[in-house]
């Protein structure tokens, strides 16, 4: 063995292979250390101080912070780190509000999970912490300061991989809180409700909303004709909580719980997304045609939309007018449900926190009315699903309704980034081969790299796609635009990774997103359609319910302006 | 944006200390000098011209007790507490200054803006002590009585 690449943990030797920190070495080594402020993907904070080794020499390293030197030796279980960890912890407690029963994390939180590793029996010390009060300004996200542990992994989140900072520290010392500029309410922050903060925190002291009593009482009601439809990503993120593996497609259990959970017609979003499939495909042509300013950016993602309202108001002309898949089917459903006899009440089951606010946007209501009535996240469905009892693994897959059951793997894909622009690359190249469609998947459009780039041959012209998730990765893409790049089409997604990754999802480290995607690629591959325009739906559609109405009913213009509402 | 804040001092004093993110605090510090606090308008007009957020400029103006988000008095009185002016009884100098003017600890300054009290720890100039400042002038071994006589003299000043 050469000694030069090695160093010893807990007595074993392990290979240093370019890892950035002993943390990150030590889990390879398969040892669990506790954290609270690391995550491979954000920057080293350093601050939890739970993940604390000792050295050969007696010293102590926060392994997260330290890089690994060959011929290091150090501990991760001894007797002064333990009692320091516990003492960590128990400190954290004591100025943390304790009502685990009632908290919406119950069950989620980090710090619940190490009090119970690490057996503390009690907190000596009494919380003299000055109550802050909770904030429920937002429709997507709520934060209570009460259960702070002052970890930054939400500042980091929403400055770095987000771009927004809505939120920082403020003050210090003992009256460090987490806050918005002038402490305002989140809602009237920059926040575009994305939730990747809520995704991060490791305690409850940023959650997503959460709307699932309205839900039961619209299912409790007799005269209420209760829809619902299901975003393509749920399905490869929601097994892993009810006994499934992780990026398995569990849609056809999903339809079965909601069926028996009394929910009156179920449908796929991925339908909705082949109507958009459609509309954006021909709003690309029609720009490219009438020699329109470029590029095209998707509006499939509402944090996005956001973002864009908020940031770059003047680039709202080069949004797609079209509604997401999500709005674009629940105003067909609506439309469809109009006359029936029952008060009609539709529900959309997302990956995503921002949905939220979508669907109170005021661009979505018929007669006041939301489109939309209520959002519940993959997360909310899987409470939702153990409250009725249902023992998900043991459920028969069962299909969605008709009249609107038929939807393509085009519509499928578009939970994973590049999804959305394979699916209308599919739509506009003329050659309809399967060679054709293998040849689009290998273009450059999968992965789940932050920026993607790829030219396509459209007819005699070469389209330049890009296709970025993360909104940092979507700023710096506008930057370059804005001194003088020129693409035609970009896809953006304002979570890492497209809506797999949505936080509205179980949470999920970088392997379990890939998972995900390769998931709903698995679907694409077992459809037997995968082009939007040959769903046959779609022609029906046309010539029926959409006729005439395709504008008021699947497109929207955004206006800047609408900033303080959110 | 806010239109009838006047952002001209606040360009001038960026051009001089360069438009870097890095210079955050000096910007910040020469804002606070010209207005004698950090006007709320300043935060939106910084974050877009440094590239910052609001909430990161926030943090800084927050953590530093030096900055103030409220207006301060015309004089602003810092009564040293460090260790040496407190054995030598800086409090009862405090106390005074606040009974004169109507101040606490929750209220610092008076309502006509005329007057700041504030405790700072350690001017380090011990030797004077107990110290206190007048808009950074420094009035060494003080005592309640003559506090009020300084106190009067900026009265009259005024
Ligand atoms: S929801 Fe997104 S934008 Fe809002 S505070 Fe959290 S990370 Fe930032
Ligand atoms: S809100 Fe959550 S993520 Fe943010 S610092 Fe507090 S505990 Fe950490
Ligand atoms: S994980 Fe290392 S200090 Fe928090």
């Amino acid at each position: 063995m050469k000694t030069n690449n090695y160093m010893l943990i807990d007595g074993m030797p392990v290979e240093i292979n370019g890892e950035k920190n002993l943390l990150e070495l030590i889990r390879k080594a398969g040892i669990k250390l506790p954290t609270f402020c690391y995550h491979s993907e954000l920057s080293i904070y350093g601050a939890c101080r739970m993940c604390m080794v000792e050295n050969q020499w007696g010293g102590l390293d926060a392994a997260c912070s330290t890089p690994p030197k060959a011929g290091m030796a150090i501990r991760t279980n001894t007797r002064r780190l333990r009692k320091y960890r516990k003492m960590i912890l128990e400190l954290l407690l004591a100025n943390h509000c304790r009502d685990c029963t009632t908290c919406n994390n119950n069950g989620k939180c980090k710090l619940q999970d190490l009090a119970v590793t690490f057996n503390i029996e009690r907190v000596r010390f009494p919380n003299t912490a000055a109550k802050p009060k909770i904030d429920d300004s937002s429709y997507c996200i709520t934060r209570d300061q009460n259960k702070c542990i002052l970890c930054g992994d939400c500042v980091r989140m929403c400055n770095e991989i987000q771009n927004i900072g809505a939120i920082d520290f403020a003050h210090r010392g003992s009256k460090m809180i987490i806050s918005t500029a002038f402490d305002q309410p989140i809602a009237s922050s920059p926040c575009v409700g994305c939730g990747q903060c809520a995704a991060v925190c490791p305690t409850g002291a940023i959650v997503v909303k959460n709307d699932k009593k309205k839900v039961w009482e619209a299912l409790d009601d007799k005269n209420a004709k209760v829809t619902v439809q299901i975003a393509p990503a749920v399905r490869v993120a929601i097994g892993r909580e009810l006994g499934h593996a992780n990026g398995e497609n569990a849609m056809g259990k999903i339809v079965a719980a909601l069926r028996r959970m009394g929910f009156d017609e179920i449908y796929d979003t991925s339908t909705g997304a082949d109507l958009t499939v459609l509309e954006e495909s021909n709003e690309l042509l029609k720009r490219l045609e009438a020699g329109a300013a470029m590029p095209l950016f998707t509006s499939c993602c509402p944090a996005w939309v956001n973002y864009c309202e908020k940031n770059y108001p003047e680039l709202l002309p080069h949004v797609s007018t079209c509604r997401s898949p999500m709005q674009m089917f629940a105003s067909v459903i609506k439309e469809q449900n109009k006359t029936s006899g029952r008060r009609p009440v539709h529900v959309a089951v997302m990956p995503c926190t921002a949905k939220k606010y979508e669907a109170v946007r005021e661009e979505f209501k018929t007669d006041g009315v939301p489109n939309v009535d209520y959002v519940i996240t993959t997360q909310e469905l899987i409470q939702m699903i153990k409250e009725s009892g249902i023992v998900f693994a043991d459920l028969e897959p069962e299909a969605v309704d008709m009249p609107f059951g038929t939807m393509t793997g085009a519509g499928v894909i578009f939970g994973v980034t590049g999804g959305v622009t394979e699916a209308v690359l599919r739509r506009l190249t003329s050659d309809k081969s399967s060679t054709s469609l293998m040849s689009i998947a290998y273009q450059g459009v999968r992965g789940m790299e932050g920026i993607k780039e790829t030219t396509v041959m459209l007819g005699e012209r070469e389209l330049q796609i890009a296709i970025v998730n993360g909104l940092k990765n979507a700023c710096d893409l506008i930057e370059r635009i804005k001194t003088g790049e020129h693409y035609d089409f970009v896809e953006v997604m304002a979570c890492p990774g497209g809506c797999i990754n949505g936080a509205g999802q179980p949470f999920s480290s970088l392997k379990e997103k890939e998972k995900r995607g390769k998931g709903l690629y698995s679907a694409d591959k077992l459809s037997n359609i995968k082009r939007s325009e040959e769903n046959p739906l779609m022609m029906s559609l046309y010539s029926g319910l959409l006729k005439g109405h395709v504008h008021e009913l699947l497109h929207v213009r955004y206006k800047a302006g609408t900033k303080e509402e959110n | 944006m806010n239109k009838t804040f006047d952002y001209k001092v606040v360009d001038e004093i960026i051009d001089e200390l360069g438009n870097r993110q890095s210079a955050v605090i000096a910007i910040l510090q020469n804002i606070q000098e010209h207005y004698r606090y950090l006007p709320k308008e300043v935060f939106p007009y910084l974050s877009k011209k440094l590239g910052i957020s609001q909430a990161k400029i926030y943090s800084v103006a927050t953590f530093y007790e030096n900055f103030s988000l409220r207006p301060k008095g015309k004089y602003v009185i810092k009564v040293c507490d460090g260790t040496a002016c407190h054995v030598r009884k800086s409090i009862p100098i405090l106390e005074k200054l606040r009974k004169e003017l109507g101040l606490s600890e929750m209220k610092t300054t008076t309502d006509d803006l005329h007057f700041t009290v504030e405790t700072v720890s350690c001017l380090g100039a011990c030797g004077l002590a107990p110290v206190l400042t007048v808009n950074d002038k420094v009035y060494p071994a003080m005592t309640p009585d003559k506090a009020t006589g300084l106190l009067n003299g900026l009265k009259e000043d005024k």
